[in-house]
């Protein structure tokens, strides 16, 4: 073994600093994004366009550009590993009922065929409501909506213990209104599959 | 009048961290290719596609191994061969997407896509390696610890 690179790897592990790169990848929904490193020194590094990168080696930080090729050969791996994006669907409900619509009945299908067709498939349903009624109300029915559409996927053969239900009232409402508007776009349950 | 409204809102957030703590596994292991030990309570057992992965659940993979698995906020994370990530804190109210995640790289590589807690509040959301922690802001990101850092 070279003797000045040995020594030099007793240094780092001295100074306890292996080497350690960081790449900022292109976001998947395209949207801006970030991270900033910090160490024990006080030192910050922040990466804020896609590909950005910094490598700390023997106590030195330096950054560069990498690329396609580059996080290919050193990150192919753990990117080849990642698993499926969890993919998200909505669905409506037909005015006073628990009856979906006519599309939403179709995307249903989706739904039960995104479940089946992954590994380890795991689904959250998660119900909204609009902001009509107050939120303790609005929470409940909300649950429900969600515990109706899993019995939807339970009747066609998904086992239940795979599907979590959760009411998320009227916190996160798709098209935004103030206080007690009846918005039929926010009456409605979101499937998320993972 | 006011201060026992407060201990109130205490007690509850307590009883609803405790819920969530208690409300199952971290996430599920999705892809497993080559040896991909998953060490729990000093036990150590080959990780399987649909295995839970839990609080404090230590993965390692081996020369050929590499692992997949989701969170249960959506987090997608994923190790190549020759690496060791520790889950140190992962704690998610589905309700109200908020929630704490801490996962250390201890050597090899890592990939992140973050999920719906990173989403809702980021800061409550870290990385750490043997010498930095990574703070992010709706990310996906990849992450390498070369040799000589083994524990």
């Amino acid at each position: 073994m070279n003797k000045s690179l040995g020594l030099l790897c007793a240094m780092s592990l001295l100074a306890g600093c292996a080497s350690e790169r960081v790449v900022l990848l292109p976001a998947h929904d395209g949207r801006a994004s970030a991270v900033v490193l910090r160490d024990a020194g006080g030192g910050e590094v922040r990466l804020d366009r896609p590909y950005a990168a910094t490598v700390r080696q023997f106590g030195n930080v330096t950054e560069y550009r990498s690329s396609v090729e580059d996080l290919q050969a050193r990150f192919g791996a753990a990117l080849a590993a990642q698993p499926a994006r969890p993919a998200s669907y909505l669905l409506y409900f037909q005015p006073g009922g628990e009856q979906l619509t006519d599309a939403s009945q179709a995307e249903l299908g989706k739904v039960r065929q995104d479940i089946a067709a992954r590994a380890a498939s795991e689904a959250m349903v998660i119900g909204h409501t609009d902001s009509v009624g107050g939120a303790d109300g609005n929470d409940r029915l909300s649950l429900k909506r969600a515990e109706a559409v899993r019995q939807l996927l339970v009747d066609t053969g998904i086992a239940v213990d795979r599907i979590e239900v959760v009411g998320r009232g009227e916190r996160e409402l798709l098209v935004p209104t103030g206080d007690e508007v009846d918005e039929p776009r926010n009456r409605r349950v979101e499937i998320v599959v993972r | 009048m006011i201060k026992a409204h407060r201990i109130g809102v205490c007690v509850l957030a307590l009883a609803a961290a405790a819920q969530v703590q208690a409300g199952g596994p971290a996430g599920t292991v999705k892809t497993v290719s080559g040896q991909v030990i998953v060490e729990r309570d000093k036990q150590k057992f080959p990780a399987t596609v649909g295995a839970p992965i839990e609080v404090s659940d230590t993965l390692r993979t081996g020369p050929d191994g590499a692992v997949g698995v989701t969170l249960h906020d959506s987090t997608l994370l994923s190790a190549g061969p020759r690496s060791t990530m520790v889950i140190d804190k992962f704690l998610y109210d589905s309700k109200t997407n908020e929630g704490r995640i801490s996962v250390g790289v201890r050597k090899g590589t890592l990939a992140v896509a973050t999920g719906k807690i990173a989403k809702r509040s980021p800061e409550s959301v870290d990385f750490h390696t043997p010498t930095s922690t990574l703070g992010v802001r709706g990310t996906e990101f990849v992450i390498d610890v070369g040799a000589g850092s083994d524990e």
